[in-house]
């Protein structure tokens, strides 16, 4: 395989381009999913997004992606409200409730998926690809679909870049000044629902959850700005997304999903390890430091 | 019909030695970090699948334990460079290990035995197959001896370890300063949840085998507030789960874990609208109670504080009500219905009077209104 490949070939330029979308909408979105303290949201809405997609193939008996991924994103955000209300409403936790969800929605998602593969239609096939994703599937389709909806989610941040922000850092603050929190929160809920559709057929459902928090928490290391750091996020989650297509793309068999998750994970250590200023590397350089200057004793000024 | 039997006590032993352990992981909770540790064993398991040339159950549990340990390690290590949240660093390790885990699944073992399907939810429509047999003896399906050995060795575990399982969740500093290790604790609790899962991987994959550990446990907590009762509840709802996710998948002809799994989840639903401790639908008969109890105390007293006043015989009208207390005309009906079966007050010809009963009533609640104001110098 060569680079130029990535470019001219229509499956690798569709697995480049899908991936690299993903990459981008899950980067900007996990910031504040990271931010805000919901890492593990995604993991959940992303398992719950499974039933959704077997019955929009249910209902319609077709396999147009955007079908799919409608059904899906209407699964997604009623997890979410299961969510909300099992956290409010009974005194069990937030992460026994996103354990909840996230497998009894699946559990859901497993029974329909193979009801629909007994009844022996051969137009199924394909449905299961959305368990551990199937990049070199993707089609022209497939990308048009994502494109759509990462573009609504992007915009949507762009317009509400400010109230966002505010509710991130500073919620109180930012019921104070009259911006409706909860509508906000719904709506940032909602948008990362759309990242976690578009990644289900590259990555699947299991391996979303690193798509999210990866790039962001790699991202945090290098910077204290939002803006950096969405932009930072975004491009992180585009060269792992990139990098990983064309490792799957190196040997026979080596699936795109979890080697665009290890690629990730690879940029997040070395983020961790040797971002300026926040690298654990330059901790131990300045511990260590610490202690010569301590087996010195105090100096001529001390 | 032996099979059948073999997959539903399969099931009920796995619900069983999964709800075991769930009440403690839904107290503590570790929901998530049990999910993750279900996720990220698959590389210990295809490890132990590679030194033994195949699978092999010694290996794998060993291999998974490993595994965990390692995550839980991981977990803890990220979190303690406070970089990174706890949430995120769930979120960060074990995708890398089940990504792991999965690409070398489907580089090397593609189509042998470990199927990436299957690592998700299971294989437990073939537990009747699998035997244990030693020499040329055949002692019956492997799924049994496994599950049954795991059940009673949860319950060994949680029997034999109850105080200081129940103290170190409920009060951590307590425990430590009487000598319990909260921390030795959490990561023999994190090993029995590993070795679980491992057993329980064959029959129901990664993902099902949270919503065993974690949704009758869920489910016990809102029935009760005692924590062996919680224990054998989660027990119980997790064997009725199992039973009824059979008929579920055998009436659909599909997958018996996923059947499992949903009916879980249905328990929970049910619990949470219905439960009488904690139930949404309680709670609104409740809350709908006291509100009819407020309004016919505010009645009594503004019917009290007109008697024999010029205004009387206008304030004590039906329409009334409906302008001066802003009520409307249904609620009306059902609150002058409730005060009349009471016996407190009558209705004649659209006015109400006040009873005996409900005078006496009233001057108690005004009394009881008085004593509560602050007292003017």
């Amino acid at each position: 395989m060569n680079v130029l490949d990535l470019i001219t070939d229509y499956t690798l330029r569709n697995v480049a381009l899908g991936s690299a979308l993903l990459g981008i909408v899950s980067g900007v979105l996990g910031c504040f999913a990271v931010l805000r303290r919901q890492g593990l949201l995604g993991d959940a809405l992303a398992h719950a997004a499974l039933p959704g997609i077997c019955l929009a193939f249910l209902l319609t008996g077709s396999k147009t992606p955007l079908v799919l991924l409608l059904g899906a994103a209407v699964a997604g955000w009623l997890g979410t409200l299961a969510l909300l209300r099992i956290v409010r409403d009974t005194r069990i936790s937030e992460d026994s409730a996103l354990g909840i969800v996230l497998s009894v929605f699946f559990a859901i998602g497993i029974l329909l998926l193979t009801f629909i593969s007994k009844r022996n239609d051969a137009n199924q096939a394909g449905l299961d690809k959305f368990l551990f994703g199937q990049a070199a599937a993707l089609i022209s389709d497939d990308i048009a679909a994502m494109l759509i909806l990462g573009t609504i989610a992007l915009v949507v941040i762009a317009l509400l870049y400010k109230e966002f922000k505010l509710i991130t850092f500073d919620a109180a603050f930012a019921a104070s000044i009259g911006l409706r929190t909860n509508l906000l929160g719904v709506l940032l809920t909602s948008l990362i629902v759309i990242a976690v559709v578009i990644g289900l057929k590259t990555v699947g459902v299991v391996l979303m959850a690193s798509m999210l928090v990866g790039p962001a928490v790699a991202a945090r290391q290098w910077t204290n700005k939002l803006g950096a750091m969405v932009a930072l996020a975004a491009m992180f989650g585009a060269l792992s997304g990139v990098t990983g297509a064309a490792l799957s793309m190196t040997s026979d068999g080596l699936p795109t999903g979890p080697m665009v998750i290890l690629a990730l994970t690879a940029i997040v250590l070395l983020s961790l390890f040797f971002a300026p200023e926040r690298g654990l590397v330059w901790d131990w350089m300045r511990r260590l430091q610490h202690k010569e200057a301590k087996f010195q004793g105090p100096g001529p000024n001390a | 019909m032996y099979a059948i039997l073999i997959v539903i006590l399969t099931g009920v032993l796995v619900a069983a030695s999964c709800a075991l352990l769930g009440s403690f992981l839904v107290l503590r909770k570790m929901a998530m970090l049990a999910d993750a540790i279900s996720h990220a064993i698959l590389p210990g398991i295809v490890a132990g699948y590679f030194l033994a040339r195949g699978p092999n159950l010694i290996f794998g549990f060993f291999g998974a334990a490993a595994a965990s340990i390692a995550t839980i390690a991981l977990v803890e290590a990220l979190k303690g460079t406070r970089k990174v949240g706890g949430e995120s660093a769930i979120g960060i390790v074990f995708p890398a290990m089940f990504a792991m885990g999965t690409a070398v699944v489907s580089k090397f073992y593609a189509n042998v035995h470990l199927d990436t399907d299957a690592v998700l939810y299971g294989n437990i429509e073939f537990a009747a197959f699998d035997t244990l047999t030693i020499g040329a003896l055949n002692l019956g399906p492997l799924s049994l001896w496994v599950m049954g050995a795991l059940t009673l060795l949860n319950a060994l575990f949680v029997g034999l370890f109850f105080k200081e399982l129940k103290l170190s969740t409920f009060d951590p500093g307590l425990a430590a300063s009487l000598g319990f290790s909260p921390a030795l604790i959490h990561y023999v609790l994190m090993t029995m949840v590993s070795i679980t899962t491992v057993g329980a991987f064959t029959a129901v994959g990664s993902v099902l085998v949270v919503a065993f550990m974690i949704v009758p446990a869920a489910t016990a907590y809102l029935l009760t507030d005692d924590l062996k009762r919680m224990i054998v509840i989660a027990v119980v709802v997790g064997a009725l789960s199992a039973v009824a996710g059979f008929a579920l998948a055998y009436a659909l002809d599909a997958s018996v874990a996923g059947a499992m799994g949903t009916m879980t989840g249905v328990f929970f639903g049910a619990a949470m609208i219905f439960s009488p401790l904690h139930g949404l639908a309680p709670k609104a008969r409740r809350l709908e109670r006291q509100r009819l109890r407020l309004a016919i105390d505010a009645l009594l007293v503004h019917l009290l504080n007109h008697e024999s006043l010029q205004d009387e015989e206008h304030e004590a009208e039906l329409t009334h009500l409906h302008e001066e207390l802003r009520w409307q005309p249904e609620w009306i009906a059902r609150i002058v219905a409730a005060i009349t079966a009471d016996g407190l007050i009558r209705s004649d010809n659209q006015r109400l009077y006040l009873t005996h009963s409900g005078r006496e009533r009233a001057r108690a609640l005004e009394h009881a209104a008085r004593a509560g104001e602050p007292q003017l110098a």
